[in-house]
């Protein structure tokens, strides 16, 4: 009876309408390893763009002595985010460093000496659990914390909680998802960081005025939703949602659709248009740092994984930390050809410089054996509509390709390649193994080059 | 057979009727062409390569035959003297432009530029420019998948597989600029073209700074500005840690080669200076590419012409 119900409740688990795959979540690698602190870095270099938006300005110089927690970049627009130094030291450098696809970007080297941090902030591990801010108050310290989207796409969270002027926020859904193969930085959150986030979320109810928030969790971790039920049994408006496991489920748009079954419009259309705020379960906990202990967004937990990984683990980094010493720490790289990604094997990107830092959108270092990386021969497309099943935003993949490949920008604009959320489940699920999304890539960023000078010729 | 008469009459009978219908359908809305573009259009080596600017040599024709000033109108594909032929036909002035050919300003062959990853993605210099630097250290220098090739109309780009580079027919090369706007890392330029496909160009694009660009590749121009010092015409400018010779103004004196150290100027066509002072034979730096019976150091002038 029991197996019975199981199978009922798993049948009846949300999740979102249209397309998705089910790629082997291979979180078994790190998913036992308690999140560990690591050293603290000698040098650290800090781009000024590691968010989606305007990269800051930097506020210090070479020479200048620094506090851990000190403000040493400031937001150039609305859209853009402050950058603290994550360690204290003298500022060694600012100028052009290769970041991790091998480009230059503009970053501050901070050289340590010791450790000592900013006074206002509370280094204390008491959980302030009161919160008696205005909501405006609550966005500004988000704002001066310098808090972007952790799950990846580094979107200015501040930015995020001003609700426009005429729309109205009603769901706030925390996402707890990380339906990115290997990654289990969430995860090791959720479980150890659980109470501290409990708190966040209350916060940003506080923030967004909103009476209900979910909290969504994919079915392959049931001892994070186990724990994080048990830790929202007594609070009011706070709800736990099981998921059943998708990719890509953590995208905004799905999640949404999961577990509201309402659909965001196509862009411009933004989330708060059908009344959504999400905001990712690491990002949550940096909220609770910020608001109730003044601290910025300086450290995360990053995942270092992979089958060949001698010890795969979750580590608690400070930003800017070389990602070679974080490989280091889990056993060094494997023998032979290896393929080293900042993020998961779905959508992360490979690096060609492990001397680059860790940042705000760093969730995990994937490493893979040149074997496993190493993609099939494309053929043919036999037009077998594959990729346009998986699609989960509804998009025809083959098409959007083809005529990306052939420069016909218009026509992929007006077949709205600017939904594309780059998932790359239609690259996963060709039979043909054809570079899909390597076009589809390249067309949405021709599209929205071209939509941006429109724009500005308008102006 | 009377059936098959009245069927053969009546199919006449119809077709006559139509005729005439459409005969005076025609006359009606006849639609009045300048037969010249027919002509000018057959003159035009119909490539469509867009060269002209134009989306094909039809839009290109009509333009000819309708603007009275034709100055600004040019077919670097047919060059000058077809264009002397259109403008003699149409009874106009002639528009004179200096030939070009592209030029590909990379020297980072696999030798001298070490590969440091292998890109699996879509062979596409678009693609791969567009996720990361390259499979070299070099962020800047030619990817060599090839996009300049697939963009030439007239088979003058090819990647040569021993040097990874793409390389130019001088020969077979229109300049009508298709390469250049192909090329993700702006490597393609189109320059003045020489008698004889003689050319000095700086073959580095890299904005690096010198220290960065010698650890990438061993052909890279390093910004030192010892060139642009030694050049007469002022020909030479360094900017963003790149030396970049004007075409224009470069009269081939190669001085600069001698003086560049990392062997980043490229001569082609041209026997190398004798280094100073009273040095015996030529600077091995490069093998020059030209014939033994090149004729060495002529006077700039009559190379000018």
């Amino acid at each position: 009876m029991s197996i019975i119900n199981f199978q009922l409740s798993i049948k009846m688990m949300k999740t979102f309408p249209i397309g998705g795959i089910h790629p082997s979540d291979n979180k078994k690698w790190s998913k036992g390893s308690a999140i560990e602190v690591m050293a603290l870095p000698d040098v650290v270099t800090i781009p000024l763009g590691q968010h989606i938006g305007a990269p800051a300005v930097a506020k210090v110089a070479k020479g200048d002595k620094v506090l851990t927690g000190q403000l040493i970049g400031e937001a150039a627009s609305f859209m853009s985010a402050n950058i603290h130094s994550p360690i204290s030291g003298t500022v060694t450098a600012v100028d052009m460093q290769p970041n991790g696809q091998g480009l230059r970007q503009m970053m501050i080297t901070i050289k340590r000496e010791g450790d000592e941090w900013v006074e206002s902030i509370d280094r204390s591990e008491e959980l302030v659990k009161e919160c008696t801010l205005e909501p405006q108050e609550i966005i500004e310290r988000i704002k001066a914390a310098g808090i972007v989207g952790m799950g990846g796409a580094t979107f200015p969270t501040h930015v995020k909680l001003s609700v426009p002027p005429g729309k109205k926020a009603e769901v706030l859904i925390i996402n707890g998802v990380e339906c990115e193969p290997y990654l289990t930085s969430d995860y090791r959150t959720m479980l150890e960081y659980g109470e501290r986030m409990v708190v966040g979320v209350k916060i940003l109810k506080r923030a967004l005025g909103v009476e209900k928030a979910y909290i969504g969790v994919e079915n392959n971790k049931p001892d994070a939703i186990k724990h994080l039920k048990a830790l929202v049994a007594g609070e009011q408006g706070i709800e736990v949602v099981a998921l059943k496991t998708q990719y890509p489920q953590g995208g905004e748009k799905q999640l949404i659709a999961a577990v509201t079954g309402r659909e965001v419009p196509p862009p411009p259309g933004l989330p708060i248009d059908v009344g959504a705020v999400v905001c990712n379960a690491s990002t949550t906990v940096a909220v609770y740092d910020a608001v109730q202990k003044n601290k910025p967004l300086i450290e995360r937990v990053v995942t270092v994984t992979g089958k060949q990984v001698a010890s795969p683990k979750n580590l608690l980094t400070r930003m800017g930390t070389p990602i070679t010493s974080l490989v280091e720490m889990a056993g060094g790289l494997p023998e032979g050809d290896v393929k080293v990604l900042n993020g998961g094997p779905m959508m992360g990107r490979a690096m060609v410089n492990l001397a680059s830092p860790v940042t705000k959108g760093c969730s995990g270092i994937t490493i893979l054996s040149g074997a496993e990386a190493s993609r099939s021969a494309a053929s043919a497309c036999i037009k077998c509509a594959k990729c346009v099943s998986a699609c989960p935003m509804a998009l025809e993949p083959y098409y959007l390709s083809k005529l990306s490949r052939k420069g016909a920008w218009d026509v992929v604009e007006a077949h709205n390649i600017t939904d594309c959320i780059e998932c790359g489940s239609c690259q996963y699920t060709c039979p043909a193994s054809l570079p899909l999304l390597d076009y589809i890539r390249l067309g949405k960023q021709t599209v929205m080059g071209r939509i941006r000078a429109r724009a500005a010729a308008k102006k | 057979m009377t059936i098959l008469l009245f069927t053969v009459l009546t199919l006449c009978a119809l077709g006559i009727l139509a005729a005439v219908v459409l005969y005076f359908v025609a006359q009606k809305f006849k639609v009045e062409e300048d037969p010249r573009i027919d002509e000018v259009e057959k003159m035009l080596p119909c490539a469509n390569c867009g060269g002209c600017g134009f989306a094909g040599c039809r839009n290109m024709a009509e333009a000819l035959v309708k603007r009275d000033d034709i100055s600004e109108l040019y077919c670097p594909a047919a060059g000058a003297e077809v264009m002397k032929c259109i403008a003699d036909f149409l009874g106009k002035a002639a528009p004179v432009k200096e030939p070009r050919v592209a030029t590909v300003r990379c020297g980072g062959t696999c030798e001298k530029r070490p590969r440091t990853n292998a890109f699996d993605g879509a062979k596409s210099c678009a693609v791969a420019s567009s996720l990361y630097a390259g499979e070299t250290g070099c962020a800047y220098g030619c990817l060599g998948y090839g996009d300049c090739v697939t963009a030439c109309k007239f088979d003058a780009i090819h990647i040569n597989p021993a040097t990874g580079l793409a390389e130019v027919d001088a020969e077979k090369c229109t300049s009508c600029g298709a390469c250049v706007t192909a090329c993700p890392k702006g490597i393609i330029e189109l320059r003045k073209k020489w008698p004889k496909q003689r050319a000095i160009f700086v073959s580095c694009v890299s904005k690096d700074k010198g220290a960065v660009v010698m650890k990438a590749c061993k052909a890279g121009c390093i910004g030192c500005g010892k060139c642009a010092k030694v050049c007469e015409f002022g020909a030479i400018t360094v900017e963003n840690n790149v030396a970049y010779i004007d075409s224009d103004k470069c009269r081939l004196c190669r001085k600069c080669v001698n003086e560049c150290p990392t062997g980043s100027i490229t001569m082609i066509g041209l026997a190398p200076l004798p280094k100073e002072p009273k040095v015996a034979p030529a600077p091995k730096t490069e093998a020059p590419k030209a014939e033994p019976k090149a004729e060495v150091a002529p006077a700039t002038e009559k190379l000018e012409k």
